[in-house]
């Protein structure tokens, strides 16, 4: 029974499926409900103009075309500018993601091939000791890295961030990218090697071309860490616009203005924009990453 | 030299940040070309060349850090005085942190068997459905948005005036003649940890979807339609077929999951600051190092979340030994 099934009989599995459970339809848009809906409410809310409304009436309220009126952008002038300022740490977010994303994959990268293709003594016990790495929470570093860093005269700076999310982020990439590394075919290191390319020849012009699906998979997985990180930043940026990110102001403003609706929505899909348009357009890419780690090995 | 450890404008913080990745590919292309310089490079020597960077962030950032605080668990508030077991004795008997140490086993069991059940059923439940890509994508986009999004979009849900919880909780209380104001969810202990742990399960059900969607995916077509020849209906092909399938994947997730719940702390921080007897640890870590700077009892607290997180990745490393021998 090796063949597969023709279009016609695959459709008729889906609507025998489909007809003999009205519960199974139930059940899957009661949970697309859960998952969207929130974030929905939150979204409806952050154009809501008037802030005594916001504090009294649910949004769902809002739906009604009699109170379309409410609506507009107020709320988002309110926090990119002013005291909120949420613009400022809007940069900081991207100043400290992208070389958060590009100096450990590129270091990844140079530590990944050299596992794969370097034959060296030690080489299996190293990257043992790499791999274990990842066991360590980051809570476990905190304390002796900030003092390191004041010593140094460089705590809240960009500096210690960018150094303390590679140093997170090296052991899985190391790990993932070393999976995706063994996988190329022997023959064609190989039959570089005997054309007589070196290691930084066959690094550079053999293996790197073929990692790009995988750099961009892990790629989107990091930076989805450093952007969406709060701990990090709550420990090593300190609470100012000069270095915080979006997270901790965010995390900062739910803290002290409890229930301050019209700046917490318009805040959080501020947040949100970056990561979600990463998402959304790289999706095959990230799901591609989060199969290799997870299934691969 | 000044503006480049301190830029306070966005352009000189650009700025610096081009610097600082100049200054990497400089160093980057620097090594490259001394391993390439020799006609003859031998092997171990290209090994030091392009392990070297990596091997002294880990041990700087990883290792020297790990035996620092594990040190300085066995000191005192300030690390000067050495006291023994006195913080992880403190952690084990006080009962402001036996609750911690509860609340984290409820994260650490709770979130890794709903996320990973609900993304099991919608999984199934979705496949082959005429929009199943996008139905995927509404379950799955949480995980792009940071834990503190998902906070805000779930505190205002809990909001007790105009969240929806309230509402429907009025709601379904006017159903049956009762005319009740809604609790205030998120300081009402025990039920608040159990909300908490809910915004952590809606997070990661995407994660556990998508790897257990790709799982019966790879199930042969030919077992699924010869169980079906067979007369299994849907739920016993669910239970005899799909999930002994996938039980690796299950696993992986599941572990994987667990160690998410056991980290948690960006929700914890952002909903309620480890307040109202919702905290774990991995938030008193934060409070008792930063806030209270107690130094030694937020080292033994990290060290716990440490041993309590070797075995799950020991297991999930045997696991994938396991599926790697299979392929």
């Amino acid at each position: 029974m090796s063949r597969k099934l023709t279009r016609q009989e695959k459709a008729l599995i889906r609507t025998k499926n489909k007809l003999s459970s009205p519960w199974a339809s139930a059940i899957s848009i009661v949970i697309a409900l859960v998952w969207t809906v929130p974030t929905l409410g939150l979204l409806v809310t952050s154009f809501r103009d008037d802030r005594m409304a916001i504090s009294r009436s649910g949004w769902w309220e809002t739906l009604l075309p009699s109170n379309w009126h409410q609506f507009g952008l107020g709320n988002y002038e309110s926090v990119l500018g002013g005291n909120y300022n949420l613009g400022a740490y809007f940069v900081n977010s991207f100043v400290i993601t992208i070389p958060g994303v590009l100096i450990p994959i590129t270091l990844a990268l140079l530590a990944a091939y050299a596992f794969a293709w370097v034959d060296f003594r030690g080489r299996h016990v190293l990257f043992i000791a790499v791999f274990s790495m990842q066991v360590v929470p980051i809570q476990v570093t905190m304390i002796p890295l900030l003092t390191q860093y004041v010593n140094w005269g460089l705590n809240s700076t960009f500096w210690v961030l960018w150094l303390s999310h590679t140093i997170f982020g090296l052991p899985q990439a190391i790990f993932l990218l070393h999976n995706f590394m063994q996988d190329i075919p022997r023959e064609l290191v190989e039959a570089a090697k005997v054309d007589g390319a070196g290691h930084v020849k066959i690094f550079l012009k053999v293996v790197l071309p073929l990692m790009v699906p995988a750099i961009a998979s892990f790629a989107i997985f990091q930076f989805l860490w450093v952007w969406n990180d709060l701990l990090v930043a709550l420990a090593f940026a300190g609470n100012t616009p000069a270095t915080a990110p979006l997270t901790s102001r965010l995390s900062d403003m739910v803290g002290s203005r409890g229930s301050a609706w019209y700046l917490l929505a318009p805040g959080a899909f501020i947040a949100m924009i970056v990561p979600v348009a990463v998402f959304l357009f790289l999706q095959r890419y990230f799901v591609r990453g989060m199969l290799a780690g997870a299934v691969k090995g | 030299m000044d503006t480049i450890l301190h830029p306070d404008t966005n352009l000189t913080k650009l700025l610096a940040m081009v610097l600082a990745v100049l200054l990497f590919v400089g160093v980057m292309a620097l090594v490259l070309f001394l391993t390439n310089l020799p006609k003859r490079m031998p092997s171990w020597g290209v090994a030091i060349m392009f392990l070297t960077p990596t091997i002294i962030l880990l041990c700087f950032g990883l290792l020297y850090p790990t035996v620092m605080t594990v040190r300085s668990s066995f000191y005192g508030r300030d690390g000067t005085n050495a006291v023994g077991f006195a913080n992880y004795v403190t952690i084990f008997t006080q009962p402001q942190f036996l609750q911690v140490l509860l609340n984290t086993i409820l994260w650490t069991i709770l979130v890794p068997l709903f996320s990973t059940g609900i993304g099991l059923v919608y999984a199934v439940l979705v496949d082959r459905t005429r929009f199943e890509k996008l139905e995927k994508a509404l379950l799955f986009l949480p995980m792009a948005i940071s834990m503190v999004s998902a906070s805000i979009v779930w505190k205002f849900v809990y909001d007790q005036k105009v969240g929806l919880l309230s509402a429907l909780y009025t709601g379904v209380a006017r159903l049956f003649g009762q005319h009740v104001v809604a609790p205030q969810w998120l300081m009402s202990a025990p039920i608040n940890t159990f909300l908490l742990i809910f915004v952590m399960i809606w997070l990661h059900a995407g994660y556990s979807m998508t790897i257990l969607s790709a799982a019966i995916k790879a199930i042969p077509e030919d077992l699924v339609e010869a169980s079906r020849l067979d007369g299994l209906n849907g739920r016993q092909q669910f239970f005899y077929l799909t999930i002994p399938m996938i039980r690796p994947a299950i696993l992986v997730v599941t572990t994987t999951v667990a160690m998410g719940g056991l980290k948690a702390f960006d929700v914890v921080r952002t909903m309620t600051a480890g307040n109202y007897g919702t905290s774990v640890i991995a938030n008193e870590f934060y409070t008792q190092s930063f806030q209270y700077q107690n130094a030694g009892l937020g080292a033994s607290l990290a060290v716990v979340m440490f041993i309590v997180v070797i075995p799950l990745i020991v297991f999930n490393v045997h696991q994938m030994r396991k599926s790697q021998e299979v392929r």
